[in-house]
């Protein structure tokens, strides 16, 4: 194995760690969040969200590393998210925790794990349909909410904060 | 707010503040190590075991396709990450012994029954349906969710909307809940 792969082999245990000590990985607590009974994996994700967000945006601006925007591709992103929700609520994994649920032995994850491989191969022969399809409405291409909107980062980052801080009482509150 | 959960799990607030200092790792040490900054994601590794797999039993056809080409079919550094997710997970598990074989999780056999073969149908169908729309929207939870969310990316905000927003309405459809 290369540099790279060693490095994302430790990462990942570290990441599997993470997901499982947070109890974020099970079928009940993912669908138990799209029944909005159990908020686990929102406070996990969010938590998350804010501490890297200021780290990544802070090494970014001092040039360290960059950044690496999905493309706002409007039918693709519109179309994509609605398809994945729809799937995710039956499958109740997502590609990143149908793995570690596997791993915590939860194995029907197992059948998720094989429908999302014929779902990459469909998509694969899928591609040059949704090209000249989807893909081809209208790409507002790799933005970021700064340039969108005009706003320097660090005046959206503590909205965000305030924001997300101010959800986490309301659903300690509600004791979701 | 407790530190622990019920369980022997740790807080969510505490795991994901945790997972946001291994991202803000992760990208200093790709970029450092690899030359390229990369970002915690899963769902194009799943295009790539597909095209792994695939050349198997017909190679010219992965050769020749456009996406695979595109995607560039290899065990790379997500590749391993996906691989060690499920060894994390299972490092956990085991020592907090909250690892346990299931086959059918209760809120599914609430509405469906404990019948292995339709959680087994649900789970393939709905990886379908879900890796399409991944692949489509060029992100998962992963990858939209965690990383594109902390670089404010449009699209993640967007795409985590339509995440949620469609999951909602159909769990409470499919789950047979009304949204009260």
């Amino acid at each position: 194995m290369n540099t790279g792969q060693w490095l994302g082999l430790f990462t990942g245990v570290l990441f599997g760690f993470l997901l499982q000590k947070g109890r974020v990985l099970r079928f009940d607590k993912q669908v138990g969040a799209m029944l909005l009974k159990d908020m686990t994996i929102l406070k996990f994700m969010l938590s998350a969200i804010l501490v890297g967000m200021v780290g990544i945006l802070l090494l970014s601006n001092l040039e360290i590393i960059t950044l690496s925007y999905k493309p706002m591709n409007v039918g693709a992103v519109l179309l994509g998210g609605a398809l994945f929700g729809a799937g995710w609520a039956i499958m109740g994994f997502c590609p990143g925790t149908s793995l570690g649920a596997l791993g915590e032995g939860r194995w029907h994850a197992v059948f998720a794990i094989i429908g999302m491989l014929v779902g990459a191969a469909f998509y694969a022969e899928l591609y040059p349909f949704f090209k000249a399809t989807v893909l081809s409405w209208k790409d507002f291409g790799k933005i970021g909410l700064p340039e969108a909107l005009d706003i320097s980062q660090w005046v959206i980052v503590p909205i965000f904060w305030v924001g997300v801080i101010a959800v986490f009482f309301w659903f300690e509150k509600k004791k979701l | 707010m407790k530190w622990k959960t019920d369980d022997g799990g740790w807080s969510p607030y505490l795991a994901g503040a945790l997972l946001g200092l291994l991202a803000i790792a992760s990208v200093l040490a790709t970029t450092q190590l690899m030359g390229k900054t990369s970002y915690l994601g899963a769902s194009t590794t799943f295009v790539r075991a597909a095209g792994l797999l695939e050349h198997e039993i017909a190679a010219d056809h992965v050769v020749s396709n456009e996406y695979y080409t595109k995607t560039k079919v290899r065990v790379d550094w997500q590749f391993m990450l996906v691989i060690g997710i499920l060894l994390g997970a299972f490092i956990s598990s085991i020592m907090d012994k909250s690892f346990r074989l299931e086959a059918v999780p209760p809120t599914w056999a609430d509405r469906f029954g404990t019948s292995i073969w339709k959680r087994a149908v649900g789970a393939f169908v709905g990886g379908i349906i879900a890796m399409i729309g991944a692949r489509l929207a060029s992100g998962c939870p992963s990858g939209h969710g965690l990383s594109g969310m902390m670089q404010l990316s449009v699209s993640s905000f967007v795409a985590l909307v339509m995440f949620f927003g469609v999951g909602v309405l159909i769990a409470h459809i499919v789950y047979g809940r009304r949204i009260s």
